[in-house]
């Protein structure tokens, strides 16, 4: 029997009160294992499609259910607490490259109702020990922030409002289709961001019911900043306006590069901290390296200083990575959240504060 | 310096304005948008810790010119570090605005002007972008003069949006209206005063909020005389910023320092703040044209590069002037028997002045952030010579 979502809600709130949680790894590394070819990827459904859809990994909760399911089990078996959807990419704007932007709601739909039945699953056999399905919502492929001309710095390839009716019918699709929560990651740009939040609070306005939210951002590099050129400060500034269920970084660095800016937000940050570093940098071939028992012993080092509420792996990570972290956590105590000072703070690329 | 231990008065540049900048107006109108940009930059140069943007004006697409010089900011990092102050009474403009800053902005202004359901409406609005909000002191019945209406408007605006909507109060700042004094009317004589006492009892009866305005409204009176402007911008924020005032809309680049007001014009300039004579500004009056064109004669006033080395350097400090810094630098090192003690002797003595002034109240932040760039400066200087000769006799 499968528990009602307002049971799900209340025991997410206790387990990540009583300990360190574990996020599932990366989906595409696993769907690549499975080497399927551009047939694969159709399906019957899209086998006349006019556009290529191999390496549309979103598609595949509609052509290739199966193996969603298989790569979802194999994450909670190795002791994830929470399911990402496979809905990196399923907003309009980012299936547009494939033609299936009319796809887009039905593609976050059944994503979610793929890691529901999992997680469900799961759960009637470690009852525990219970299992949540996070809606997740891509950065896309266009940025609001930047300009995609360098002769025209006014530009812009994209909008507040089209991102946010976007968002909008993703975040519908992942509700309706169980997710318990809500999932914005892969931050790079914080406009992109804020119409994300938006739409969730749009949609939140049209059920009446309010989701927990979780926020991700991502340095890009040892500058310390998101690609378009916050600190992690005053990205947090701009986004804590929605009073997320966790704040943190997932991608683009390992968990040794990621740690200062994770210590950062630590500190500032007054909710729950969730992080998921790449397995290391990439390689030369762009393939990522570290082994399992390495990143373990990095995150684990994170709860031993206390820096974490929640854990998981991005690119390059594995269910033996996830394995290895969920051990290196197991039994720490999660991060104490900070009481933060009220006072105005507000940003432009860098945080400004004044008290009262 | 860290803005959070020392911010206690924020400096919001009020020049990215065509309401308030008749430059500025026209770059725009004549889509002189790169010229536009650097108005911005000047601004922050200068010390502006906040930009307030303003593009209400009739003859131009005010949602189109917002959205442009936003996304042009955006692409100009040593602009878009600070924080923007969205301006406009016009909504659609305002969320025109919004839609183009990754940062968490200041929106200018919203106000019960038109009754609670556009106040609701508008705040629910901007928690949902994520913004921070000035309230005007503004009702239905008009614009608060008095004290008492002042705090009777912000106190019903800071219940409302913190009751009935859970805005947090730390993102409210309110404007209690500045008006223009010595305008000859009487009634108008009182109003740095009501403002000054509205400031205190807003900030001590409604927990966390801020109190910010217009700083240059309080001398349009003598508008073209910009000496006697500076001067009572200068007293206004003087005793402003003691009642609890902590964000102002200013020119970064034209504040007078307090302690540098001529005796005879600061003790004018104060009667007329403080409404302390019935005569006050016919007073102020006949001294103004003394100070008239006094701005353009400083500029070339340079009595005090007549002083000894060690006096220049300090004055260049607490004035924030880069021009013979370079020079100075250089005379007061080749007096030194080291190039440290240059550093040691008359540039931390300079910086003490600009410590005692700012920890008095007497210099605003701003100029104190401007002039430890001139510090850094006259330092920089400084130590490559120190460099240079630590490296040509090591045995120093």
């Amino acid at each position: 029997m499968t528990s009602s979502r307002q049971d799900r809600r209340a025991q997410l709130a206790a387990a990540i009160q009583s300990r360190i949680l574990v996020l599932d790894g990366a989906m595409g590394t696993m769907i690549q294992s499975y080497d399927l070819d551009e047939a694969a990827f159709r399906g019957d459904r899209f086998k006349d499609w006019t556009h290529d859809l191999r390496g549309n990994n979103d598609l595949l909760c509609l052509t290739q259910p199966e193996i969603l399911s298989e790569i979802h089990r194999a994450y909670l078996d190795a002791g994830a607490d929470i399911l990402e959807t496979n809905t990196f990419s399923s907003t309009s704007i980012a299936q547009a490259d494939y033609g299936l932007q009319d796809y887009a709601r039905e593609l976050n739909l059944e994503s979610a109702r793929s890691a529901r039945k999992v997680c469900d699953d799961v759960t009637a056999l470690t009852p525990d020990k219970p299992r949540f399905v996070a809606g997740t919502l891509g950065p896309t492929n266009r940025t609001a922030s930047i300009s995609p001309d360098v002769n025209d710095p006014a530009k812009r390839n994209t909008s507040f409002d089209e991102l946010r009716t976007a968002y909008f019918e993703a975040v519908e699709g992942l509700v309706e289709g169980g997710a318990d929560l809500l999932m914005v990651e892969t931050i790079f740009d914080t406009l992109n961001a804020k119409a994300a939040l938006f739409a969730i609070e749009d949609v939140f306005e049209k059920t009446g019911d309010r989701l927990p939210v979780m926020i991700s951002g991502t340095i890009t590099d040892a500058s310390g900043r998101t690609l378009s050129g916050q600190t992690a400060e005053a990205f947090w500034n701009s986004v804590r306006h929605v009073a997320p269920f966790t704040i943190g970084l997932n991608c683009a660095l390992g968990a040794e590069q990621l740690r200062p800016y994770v210590s950062e937000i630590s500190r500032i940050a007054d909710t729950n901290l969730c992080t998921y570093p790449n397995a290391g940098l990439p390689n030369e071939f762009g393939e990522y390296d570290q082994s399992p028992e390495e990143m373990g012993a990095l995150i684990g080092s994170w709860a031993d200083d206390g820096l974490v509420n929640a854990v998981g792996g991005c690119c390059g990570t594995t269910p033996d990575h996830i394995r290895a972290i969920a051990d290196a956590v197991d039994g720490k105590a999660p991060r104490v959240i900070p009481t933060v000072e009220r006072k105005l703070r507000l940003s432009g690329l860098e945080p400004f504060a004044l008290a009262s | 310096m860290s803005k959070d231990a020392s911010a206690t008065f924020v400096n919001i540049g009020e020049r990215t304005n065509v309401t308030g900048s008749a430059k500025f107006k026209k770059l725009i109108l004549n889509d002189d948008y790169e010229a536009a940009l650097d108005v911005a930059r000047q601004q922050v140069e200068s010390g502006a810790q906040i930009i307030d943007i303003n593009m209400d004006e009739a003859m131009l697409d005010s949602e189109a010119a917002m959205t442009r010089f936003m996304n042009l900011i955006a692409s100009e990092p040593d602009i878009s570090r600070v924080p923007i102050m969205i301006d406009s009474s016009k909504w659609t403009v305002i969320e025109a605005g919004l839609k183009c800053v990754q940062g968490k902005s200041i929106v200018n202004s919203i106000s019960l002007k038109e009754g609670e359901e556009p106040f609701f409406e508008q705040a629910r609005k901007l928690k949902r972008y994520g913004a921070a909000v000035v309230v005007m002191a503004f009702d239905q019945d008009g614009q608060a003069d008095t004290a008492d209406r002042k705090v009777e408007i912000c106190t019903r605006s800071y219940k409302l949006l913190t009751e009935k909507i859970g805005f947090p109060p730390e993102d409210i700042i309110f404007d209690p209206n500045i008006f223009a004094v010595a305008t000859g009317i009487e009634e108008h004589n009182g109003y740095a005063l009501d403002f000054i006492e509205a400031t205190r009892r807003i900030k001590e009866t409604l927990p966390h909020c801020h109190v910010s305005g217009g700083v240059s409204n309080i001398s349009f009176s003598f508008r073209g005389n910009e000496p006697i402007r500076e001067a009572m911008h200068s007293v206004f924020l003087y005793y402003a910023i003691q009642a609890g005032m902590d964000m102002g809309i200013v020119n970064a680049g034209q504040l007078a320092v307090y302690a540098d007001i001529p005796e005879n014009l600061k003790e004018r300039v104060e009667d007329v703040i403080l409404n302390r004579r019935d005569d006050a500004t016919d007073r102020l009056l006949e001294i103004a044209d003394e100070y008239r064109g006094a701005g353009k004669k400083r500029v070339v006033d340079l009595a005090w590069r007549e002083k000894t080395v060690q006096e220049r350097l300090s004055h260049a400090l607490v004035n924030g002037i880069t021009d013979f810094i370079d020079e100075d630098t250089e005379e007061a090192r080749l007096q030194a028997e080291r190039p440290l003690h240059v550093i040691e002797g008359p540039l931390m003595d300079g910086m003490n002045v600009v410590g005692d002034l700012f920890g008095s109240g007497k210099m605003f932040l701003p100029q104190v952030v401007k002039s430890g760039s001139r510090y850094e400066e006259s330092g920089r200087a400084s130590d490559s010579f120190y460099r240079r000769r630590e490296s040509e006799e090591p045995q120093c």
